[in-house]
């Protein structure tokens, strides 16, 4: 009887310890994992500003007027333009 | 013994001071149980509603991309600015400074927090910009807080702006691919309990009681680079033909995805604020039109399937008129004797009607609802109209005549360009989608491939140069289409000089990969048919799509170069 009580009482013990350091640990990956989303976030901020810049510099009316007026491109007539073809046996 | 004998000196005294504290501690005994078992739950709810509070914890709304992954529509963080109305109360005299910041008139920021002064919660203001936001945060006003919300943002602009609809301010899809793929794109705010102080300031996050979700990307099938260049020449031929409005629409004939829909006018979506429900109406699906000569070569297709008839049938139209019951149906001219081939290719009303009225109506009724008019084509765009196409039983011989070449029956052009891809597809009807295909789809044989071959031969003689669409032929590719121009049905009547031109075609015609359909609404008088305003932007956007698209040229002309891969670096 005593023995038996010995041992409950040291795993109640064990017990209680064991509450304590995984509340702890759950609160410290709580913490990690908010202090990681909010990482998350800014980064998605960033990007997604990224991604508005991006969309903005790359319309296509702006890229089709660059192209022509400061780079002088033009869509090569067709005496200009070169067929690859990458089929096999389509080349005579 | 010395404490007895001290005590039992004054027994009442001991006695009362004893039973005293015990009483007492009694009592504290009672009142700690009664805290504690009795009045827990009410206790606990006040205290954690004294300092602990949820809030929602956006996560951003699906992105929505073209078919190689360029961004149609995105979601930008940005901040909306929100109050804990009675703590907010308290800061009175920091209302004008805020009020500024926001651009908020005064009185009205009063009135707003007065109706929601009971509340835990209301708005300020909803989308600023980060500038706003960081100035609202520096102004450290108890019980004003910032809340991550996302904007919609359309790169493309008026570009796809009809066929990707928009978004309101609360993340909902409105109208087009927003809203027919809403419960795709849409994200799940999470909510999380917060730790707060004396003045509502959030200290700390105590647990997250749910975890927010993002939206999951949506991949269409449309192809950025050939929405922009149908959007321009679109453009270029309203502008042309001082148009009342025009539409077009791009599909893979093999996969049955769009890849292009642009309707015009167009509309901005990233700025909407003076526009009428009217301007958002996605038209290439939603309206309907009378498709006029673009619907013979259907006609034809159920002579042919019927066995009646073949390409080289002759059919009399002379004298250029035929009378069905009291009306007369005309051609422009008088073509006299012509095959059936080149009834399509001059566009013969007559021979068309002649060709009609030699087949039962079921048998018309059966190809062209083969041929998926009269039902939805299943795209999921919102609000797509069905098109009209009445049962032959209602039908009366005029009937059955003017359906021939397009009169009487209603088509969107959606439609107009799945039925096309029938014929482009050697008979097999493909089902549409606006999503990407990664997977060969199976479609449904609606014809046999010998017919669509021969109707495409004649579709072939239509754009040639003696065919009313020669307007429409490209440089190295073979190009096989049908012009259509019809009156305008306004009212029940059909107008003398209000037009709706339009052309259905397909490229390359020895092995077609894109049809195309262009309807131009009203266009200018005189210049009003349909191989003048809309074979014309078939072959501007054709011809840069085929390039895009890598296709091959199928009858290369003098001056085209071949030449076969080289391994090698290129001479330098």
């Amino acid at each position: 009887m005593p023995r038996l009580v010995a041992v409950l009482t040291a795993a109640v013990l064990v017990m209680a310890m064991l509450v304590v350091t995984l509340r702890h640990q759950g609160r410290q990956l709580f913490t990690q994992h908010e202090s990681l989303q909010k990482e998350r976030d800014a980064l998605n901020v960033v990007w997604g500003k990224l991604l508005l810049e991006e969309g903005t510099w790359s319309e296509h009316r702006r890229v089709e007027n660059l192209a022509r007026a400061r780079l002088g491109m033009a869509i090569p007539d067709s005496d200009q333009v070169v067929v690859v073809d990458l089929r096999e046996g389509a080349h005579p | 013994m010395s404490h007895s004998g001290r005590s039992m000196r004054h027994p009442v005294r001991y006695w009362l001071v004893l039973s005293g504290l015990w009483a007492i501690l009694g009592l504290l005994g009672v009142r700690a149980t009664y805290l504690q078992v009795v009045a827990s739950d009410y206790l606990q709810r006040q205290g954690d509603a004294r300092y602990l509070r949820t809030v929602t914890d956006n996560a951003h709304r699906g992105m929505i991309l073209d078919r190689n992954g360029s961004p149609l529509a995105i979601s930008t963080p940005v901040q909306s600015v929100w109050a804990d109305p009675p703590a907010f109360m308290r800061a009175r005299q920091r209302w004008p400074a805020l009020a500024r910041v926001l651009g908020l008139q005064q009185r009205d920021l009063a009135r707003q927090v007065r109706k929601y002064a009971d509340r835990e919660f209301m708005y300020l203001k909803r989308h600023v910009t980060p500038d706003v936001a960081a100035r609202a945060r520096a102004l450290k006003i108890p019980g004003v807080f910032l809340q991550r919300e996302y904007r919609r943002y359309y790169p493309t602009g008026a570009v796809s702006g009809h066929v990707i609809g928009f978004t309101d301010i609360d993340d909902r899809g409105q109208q087009g691919l927003e809203l027919a793929y809403e419960v795709m794109l849409r994200s799940t705010p999470g909510k999380k309990r917060v730790l707060r102080d004396l003045y509502g300031n959030i200290i700390e996050t105590v647990e997250s009681v749910s975890l927010a979700t993002p939206g999951k990307d949506l991949v269409v099938s449309l192809d950025r680079r050939i929405q922009y260049l149908v959007y321009r020449e679109l453009g270029a031929a309203m502008e042309e033909y001082n148009a009342r409005a025009a539409t077009a629409i791009v599909m893979d004939t093999h996969t049955g995805e769009v890849l292009a829909m642009v309707n015009l006018p167009g509309f901005n979506p990233n700025n909407r604020s003076k526009l009428t429900s009217a301007a958002f109406r996605n038209r290439a699906v939603t309206d309907v039109f009378e498709p006029g000569s673009t619907l013979k070569p259907f006609t034809v297709a159920a002579a042919l399937e019927s066995g009646q008839l073949t390409p080289e049938s002759l059919i009399d139209t002379a004298p250029g008129r035929i009378r069905v019951g009291t009306k007369f149906i005309r051609d422009l001219r008088n073509y006299g004797e012509l095959s059936v081939a080149q009834v399509i290719e001059k566009s013969s009303n007559v021979g068309a009607a002649k060709i009609a009225l030699s087949m039962s109506k079921e048998q018309i009724w059966g190809m062209l609802r083969r041929a998926g008019f009269g039902e939805t084509t299943g795209s999921r765009l919102p609000g797509e109209s069905a098109g009209l196409l009445n049962p032959p039983s209602q039908w009366v011989s005029i009937d059955q005549a003017s359906v021939s070449f397009g009169y009487g029956i209603s088509v969107t052009s959606l439609q107009l360009a799945r039925a096309y891809a029938v014929l482009a597809n050697d008979g097999v009807l493909v089902p549409i989608t606006m999503l990407r295909r990664d997977a060969p789809v199976r479609g449904v044989k609606v014809m046999t491939r010998r017919t669509a071959q021969q109707i495409r031969n004649m579709l072939e003689l239509a754009v040639s140069r003696r065919g009313t669409g020669a307007a429409a032929q490209l440089l190295h590719y073979s190009v096989a289409g049908k012009t259509g121009t019809v009156h305008k049905l306004i009212s029940g009547d059909y107008a003398k000089d209000r037009y709706v031109a339009s052309f259905a075609g397909m490229a390359p015609a020895s092995n077609p990969r894109l049809v195309m359909v262009v309807t131009v609404d009203e266009p200018e008088a005189r210049r009003h048919f349909g191989g003048q305003t809309a074979a014309p932007v078939f072959s501007r956007v054709m011809a840069g799509a085929l390039r895009l698209l890598n296709i091959a040229p199928d009858i290369p002309q003098q001056g085209l170069r071949w030449a076969a891969p080289t391994t090698s670096a290129p001479p330098a």
